[in-house]
């Protein structure tokens, strides 16, 4: 049998289940994700950073690892609970496993325990802060779990890097707050070079880069406290350079128009997030993870054009004054007829 | 959007008699479709053949029409009723195929009739083999290489530039029929003759062989705005060659990447929106196992078996949304019953796996070719869920009632490692645990992937099955006990194999908990009480019972498991009444079933929903969580029967009947001293072991005699031996299976077979109907023509059937229903059989008599006496109607196998014929179930070869033919005494003659319009007359195999009636 792992947490209700991954121990905010397949993806996710995920389908790491779906190179969660790991994948490109996998990305796994239980408690109560370790919690620190925040720090590229188009039309910065690969390989696939920048990068620069447009990439974290990030932004909107915000990118651009953000109780996070695009009524099937929303936008600055078809929250904006729109979820181009792409479509008709 | 103005009255088509390849689950679908349109206040008019279904029953549909499915009938029905809407997507591929001839014909537009859920151009796009392909080519979704062929030289032509092996694939035929798979020239002949035959517009479909990719399913549905989602995905355990209702099947997808999983998902969703599908549709792909290759392989525009499979799979409703978007709405604008919250517009999120596993009726036929191609030949399937895999196909394996609580088969046991690794080439119904029996001789994962191309990832999940069978045999321990039970190992199971009581072993048993089925794994609380066992920390079905304690008494009902031959959609009907009745009657309904495909695992038939096995341990969990005032297992067949005993030993409170009297209608010796007490005389019988004492036992009472092993029930292995020799073939056949149970040698006497159904409350006794066969006994109930009123009993003979049947109903105490089997021999009444439970009459009886026999039974279960319930006693009035069951094939699926009917049972289905007159009864029910009645021509023939012991009534009927201007042929025998007889008979020569013209040549020449072929014994496919039988089926020629079917067949002709002589009954109004 396996070495044992717990979970605890800030609640005080103890789960034990088997270890998997790294040992030792780590404290996060534990959310659950309804996806049933892209394991890889979710734990490269930039949006889990200092996260602990916990995955609502039994099975996980049937496919095992491969060197090419990382969603990014650098970031990611910090814990990952499963009811059941793979030790004997079956997938073409398998390199390996998802226990060597945690083990290389020091990521605390934990399996075996009720996962539903687990998720039930989350969504009654809302997410909160966990502990797994594989040390067995005797009287543990429930105010140090509880109390346990990961800071703003964003995590990005340390220097710019170019990614050139096939057949390059435009030119557009991408700020890093922790993006997706898929933003860029879309970008590029539609003509535009990118560049990606580090958000510490000052506004000035950006615009000497003379750029067509810039996009706001994902990232995690509370966008409201991000307030050096939305100056630059304001800057970038006052010298009416074309501007898509996707995900923390979306809420960083809504505050930056005057608008509002809010955490939703556990958050959006699986492959089955409907959204309604409200001019032609259609839904779309959309892919999310993130804990904040944009509540509220003025009316002068920015309308509406999206909203999720099961809570009616925030999914997407255009901007009336500068020429600039946003989504909460990462347009994609494996969505089927899932018109999600249009989003990049739409900027790249905004920076013509 | 929202409910079309421009509706008002829908006609819904159903799906006809269950055949392999449409089953059940259109009942489903269509009793959800009639319970939508009737909620949108929609006035629906129904036609189905089907007297077994759920969606005949008066409440569900205004108007119900059971009356043959065709053109004819429905077009007269169109013009009685004038709806100004059909439904064609929820009535299978009969309801869809019917519904676009009415459509291509004009008729439709005629009658200012609208088609609902599809139109002529999707349909052909989907279905036409060629335009799909076309269709495919523009939207840029890669098909399998193929070419439609209209003729046998073309397709040979074609084959040759792709290379052999080819796929052969009709189109529009049911479940695959006529395709198949060639290695070869002389292969691909043989199909694809048979394919363009079995085709109605003569074509099919050559493709490049793919066998041994991965086949993956997506259900999508899409509504007229454009909406468009994914229910669920599902791959099949056996690759690409396997048809995949006869493949194992897990959902979702496991061994997919995200990216390959979003690029068929991708490519799913644009061929749905590429059709215009409005509502359910399900696309099927191969994927390339170490590429991203992949390629369409079908599409089915209209809610399907695989749609019923992710119905129960996710919890979504999948009809019910499909019925609501063809009359208007749109995704967004329904709601997801299971949350209350969430909208239809999303996909299904699961926090399980499911596993569907086929169920065959090889245990049957055994003379039957087990190998599984892309014709399908499963008759049911069970579903299972569970948190694991393993779980997940344990939990499967010993649903499917094959006597199996692992993936052991003992017979692969008994295999030296060479013979395992051979069979492990075979592709048949044993293969997965074949597989199992290999890894158990150390074969690597690589070689079985490499002989069966199965995933490794099913292997190996397969190989964790054996890994702790061999701890439990090792070293039983707390740990291994556990892990054990949440790889779906019974209790039974582990004390079995590691030879160890757990008590001795101070192992604590375990007791399942229940997880819910709620379409988005925990995200929002779900309203829908369907649930699932597995062994795990939190019981959430304890919640909910708590949450919702009404404090009303609980009542579980146990269901009927897998559909097989002879057990099939009546026992759920009877066990959804059930339900309903105890739901009236102020008690919580508590149903557990396994059967994906029927009504009574829809979550909102009972209070609660349990999607599990009916073995005893998984009855103690159920129990154990539920803690039910009373259990009912009267209506759920052997399945639930089966489960009598052990209910009585936990002290479960058995409704009805008492379960010693159960064992006494079974135990041979209790029965007999029944019968002895009553005075009421059986066929005269005694139990052998030998070959010996069974030739003996034979003698003694004189042939014929009736043979069959004292363990099975339902006419299994049951034969009826003239001779010595039949007897010693067939003691050989026992004995050599290593059967110890005694052999039971009953007299068979010929004579009148009578059915009776009646309903006991301990009192008084009410027998709704008394049903005559047209066929006399000897061939099994279920597959002869059973008429209601008898037609030609005495009174005499009539009031001593009453008289029997009060005796024995209240001598063996029962309280409830009751069937019993009688035979009229020389006048003289003789009890065959007593089955204190349901039947598969109680839902034609009810129908037709309008006693709705589950409703009183379970009323009378409860403790409300007939007389309270304001009934009759005796013998109900027969009313002015006539009802006629014709039993219904799928022989032209199953190669090899004997079509001659006899005491075990072969029919899959039903159809029914109601008329004011024994003869236009006769006639529809007949036309139902798919004889053509020809008029001769001058090129019309019937063959005879019968039995000797036939010979006599062979003249007369011989001459009804021949007055009627058929030609008539004959094997020797018979072609002498017919003419003899002044019958003018052509002499055919038998097939071993060598001569021409031969019985086969002359079937194939066309010249034959019926076969009526009986012979004495054998079922061996060697025998002359098994292949001429065989090669009717294959050419589509009815073959009677009966002198009495023949006669009544005989009958109808005569009357030279057409459909549009018939009267069309609405059975609301009886």
């Amino acid at each position: 049998m396996n070495k044992k792992a717990w979970l605890v947490l800030a609640d005080g209700t103890v789960f034990e289940g088997q270890s998997f991954g790294a040992e030792g121990e780590v404290i996060g905010e534990i959310v659950f994700t309804t996806s049933m397949t892209g394991f890889q993806e979710t734990l490269t996710d930039p949006n889990y950073n200092n996260q602990i995920i916990v995955q609502t389908f039994t099975l996980s790491g049937n496919s095992g690892v491969n060197n090419e779906d990382n969603t990014s190179d650098y970031g990611g969660a910090v814990g990952y609970i499963v009811r059941e790991h793979c030790s004997k994948p079956s997938n073409f490109r398998a390199e390996t496993t998802i226990d060597e996998f945690l083990k290389e990305r020091k990521i605390i796994g934990l399996c075996g325990i009720d996962t539903r239980r687990l998720t039930r408690i989350l969504r009654d109560k809302g997410t909160m802060n966990g502990k797994i370790t594989t040390t067995e919690p005797v009287n543990p620190d429930l105010k140090e779990i509880a109390g346990f925040s990961p800071g703003t720090d964003l995590i990005s590229v340390a220097e710019p890097a170019e990614f050139k188009a096939a057949e390059p039309k435009y030119k557009v910065a991408l700020i890093d707050y922790g993006h997706k690969r898929e933003i860029i390989r879309l970008l590029n696939m539609l003509g535009c070079d990118v560049d990606l920048i580090p958000f510490t990068e000052s506004a000035e620069s950006i615009i000497d880069g003379g750029y067509d447009g810039v996009v706001l990439s994902n990232g995690a974290g509370n966008p409201s406290e991000l307030n050096e990030e939305i100056e630059t932004i304001k800057t970038l909107k006052d010298k009416r350079i074309p501007l898509l915000g996707l995900g923390l990118g979306h809420q960083l651009l809504a505050l930056a128009n005057g608008g509002t953000t809010a955490k939703l109780k556990y958050g959006h996070r699986g492959a089955n997030q409907p959204v309604i695009e409200l001019e032609t009524g259609r839904t779309f099937i959309t892919s999310q993870n993130h804990g904040f929303i944009v509540r509220s936008i003025p009316d002068e600055t920015g309308k509406i054009t999206h909203v999720n078809a099961n809570d009616r929250t925030c999914e997407a904006i255009e901007y009336k004054e500068n020429p600039s729109l946003s989504a909460q979820f990462i347009p994609s181009d494996s969505g089927g007829v899932n018109a999600t792409i249009c989003f990049i479509e739409k900027f790249i008709e905004l920076i013509k | 959007m929202a409910l079309r103005k421009d509706i008002k009255k829908v006609l819904v088509i159903g799906s006809g008699p269950i055949v392999i390849g449409q089953a059940a689950e259109f009942d489903y679908a269509g009793t959800q479709a009639c319970r939508a349109l009737k909620q949108e206040g929609l006035e629906v008019v129904l036609v189905n053949s089907n007297p077994a279904t759920i969606m005949t029953d008066k409440n569900m549909a205004d108007i119900i029409y059971i009356e043959p499915l065709n053109l004819d009938v429905i077009k007269r029905i169109i013009k009685i009723e004038k709806p100004d809407s059909l439904l064609s997507t929820l009535g299978g591929q009969t309801g869809l195929t019917l519904s676009m001839q009415l459509a291509k014909e004009g008729f439709l537009e005629e009658q200012g009739v609208k088609l609902l859920g599809a139109n002529v151009e999707t349909i052909d796009k989907a279905e036409d083999r060629q335009i799909f392909k076309d269709t495919m080519k523009e939207i840029g979704e890669p098909c399998v290489p193929s070419k439609v062929v209209e003729d046998v030289e073309s397709a040979v032509e074609y084959a040759e530039t792709i290379g052999y092996p080819v796929v052969v694939r009709p189109a529009f035929t049911l479940g695959g029929t006529g395709g198949g798979i060639a290695a070869d020239e002389k292969q691909l002949r043989e199909i694809s003759e048979n394919g363009l035959r079995l085709s109605p517009i003569t074509q099919v479909l050559i493709e490049k062989g793919i066998s041994g990719w991965k086949e993956i399913e997506f259900e999508c549905i899409r509504d007229g705005k454009g909406n468009v989602i994914t229910i669920c995905s599902m791959e099949n355990v056996d690759p690409v060659g396997v048809h995949t209702g006869d493949s194992i099947v897990i959902a979702p997808a496991v061994t997919l990447a995200d990216k390959e999983y979003q690029m068929l998902r991708t490519a799913s969703l644009n061929i749905v929106s590429a059709l215009k599908i409005e509502g359910g549709c399900n696309v099927q792909l191969a994927l390339h196992p170490t590429s991203f290759e992949y390629a369409v392989i079908e599409v089915n525009p209209r809610v399907s078996r695989s749609s019923a499979l992710a119905s129960k799979a996710t919890g979504y409703p999948i009809a019910k949304v499909a019925t609501r978007i063809a009359v208007g709405y749109s995704l967004d604008e329904i709601i997801n019953q299971v949350t209350g919250k969430t909208y239809a517009c999303f996909e299904p999120a699961l926090d399980y796996v499911v596993v569907k596993f086929p169920r065959f009726a090889f245990d049957k036929f055994v003379y039957a070719k087990k190998t599984l191609g892309t014709q399908m030949k499963a008759t049911g399937e069970v579903m299972s869920i569970a948190v694991s895999f393993e779980e997940a196909i344990m939990k499967a394996v010993r649903g499917i009632e094959l006597g199996m609580d692992t993936m052991t088969k003992p017979a692969f046991e008994k295999l030296t490692d060479a013979e395992v690794l051979e069979k492990l080439n075979d592709v048949d119904c044993d293969r997965a645990f074949c597989v199992f029996e290999a890894i158990k001789r150390g074969v690597s994962t690589d070689e079985i992937n490499r002989i069966t191309a199965i995933d490794k990832w099913f292997i190996e999940k397969f190989r964790n099955l054996h890994k702790i069978e061999q701890s439990i045999k090792e070293d039983l321990n707390e740990e291994i006990y556990i892990r054990a039970k949440k790889c779906g190992f019974l209790d039974s199971t582990i004390e079995r194999i590691s030879g160890q009581k757990l008590a001795d072993k101070e192992i604590e048993k375990k007791y399942a908990v229940y997880k819910p089925v709620d379409t988005c794994a925990a995200e929002f609380a779900a309203m829908t009480p369907y649930f699932y066992g597995t062994y795990d920390e939190e019981n959430e079905a304890l919640e909910f019972i708590e949450e919702h304690n009404k404090g009303k008494k609980k009542v579980i009902v146990f269901g009927s498991g897998p559909i097989r031959i002879g057990q099939g959609i009546e026992f759920d009907y009877c066990s959804v009444h059930c339900v309903w009745t105890l739901k009236e009657m102020g008690y919580e309904a508590i149903i557990v079933n396994n059967n994906p495909e029927t009504v009574s695992t829809d979550f909102d038939t009972g209070d609660r929903l349990y999607f599990d096995p009916l073995t005893p341990e998984d009855a103690d969990n159920l129990i154990n969580t539920e803690k039910p005032w009373g259990v009912v297992v009267q209506f759920g067949g052997q399945t639930a029967i089966k489960l009598t005993k052990h209910l009585t030993q936990i002290g479960a409170n058995i409704l009805g009947t008492p379960p010693d009297s159960i064992d006494a209608a079974e135990d041979r010796e209790r029965f007999d001293a029944l019968l002895e007490k009553c005075n009421i005389p059986r066929p005269e019988g005694t139990t052998v072991f030998t070959t010996e004492e069974a030739v003996k036992a034979a003698e003694k009472l004189g042939y014929p005699v009736l043979l069959r092993p004292s363990y099975v029930l339902g006419g299994q292995n049951m034969i009826i031996a003239h001779a010595d020799s039949d007897v010693i073939e067939y003691m050989n056949i026992i004995t050599t299976a290593k059967i110890d149970n005694p052999v039971l040698i009953d007299k068979y006497l010929t004579g009148t077979e009578v059915e009776v159904d009646a309903i006991c409350d301990g009192t008084d006794i009410l027998i709704p109907g008394i049903m005559e066969h047209i066929e006399r006994a000897g061939v099994h109930s279920g597959d002869s023509i059973s008429v209601y009123p008898a037609q030609t009993l005495t009174e005499r003979v009539k009031k001593v059937i009453i008289a029997y049947t009060e005796t024995l109903a209240k001598e063996l105490k029962v309280i409830g229903l009751v069937n019993i089997q009688y035979v009229v021999h020389n006048h003289q009444v003789y009890v065959i059989e007593v089955n204190p439970r349901s039947s598969r009459t109680v839902p034609y009886i009810s129908k037709v008599t309008g006693v709705q026999m589950v409703d009183v039974a379970t009323r009378t279960m409860l403790g409300e006496s007939l007389k309270e319930q304001g009934l009759p006693t005796g013998l109900f009035p027969e009313g002015e109607y006539i009802a006629v069951k014709v039993p219904v094939f799928s022989f032209e699926k199953l190669h090899d196998v004997d079509t001659q009917l006899g005491p075990e049972m072969k029919s899959t289905g039903e159809t029914l014929g109601i008329a004011k007159t024994f003869k236009e009864a006769l006639y529809k029910g007949l036309v139902a179930a798919g004889f053509k009645m020809k008029k001769p021509n001058g090129n019309t023939g019937v063959l005879f070869s019968v039995r000797d012991s036939d010979k006599p009534e062979v003249i007369e009927l011989a001459g009804r033919f021949e007055r009627l201007g058929f030609d008539i042929y004959a094997t020797s025998g018979t072609a002498t005494l017919l003419n003899r007889n002044m019958i003018p008979a052509n002499f055919v020569y038998r097939i071993n003659d060598g001569k021409e013209p031969n019985v086969i040549s002359l079937i194939e020449s066309g010249k034959i319009d019926y076969v009526i072929s009986t012979s004495e014994a054998g079922r061996n496919p060697a025998l002359d007359s098994v292949k001429i039988r065989r090669k009717s089926v294959e050419r589509g020629i009815a073959c009677l195999t009966s002198i009495d079917t023949a006669n009544a067949l005989a009958h109808c002709l005569e009357m030279g009636m057409s459909v549009d002589d018939v009267e069309l009954v609405d059975i609301t109004k009886i």
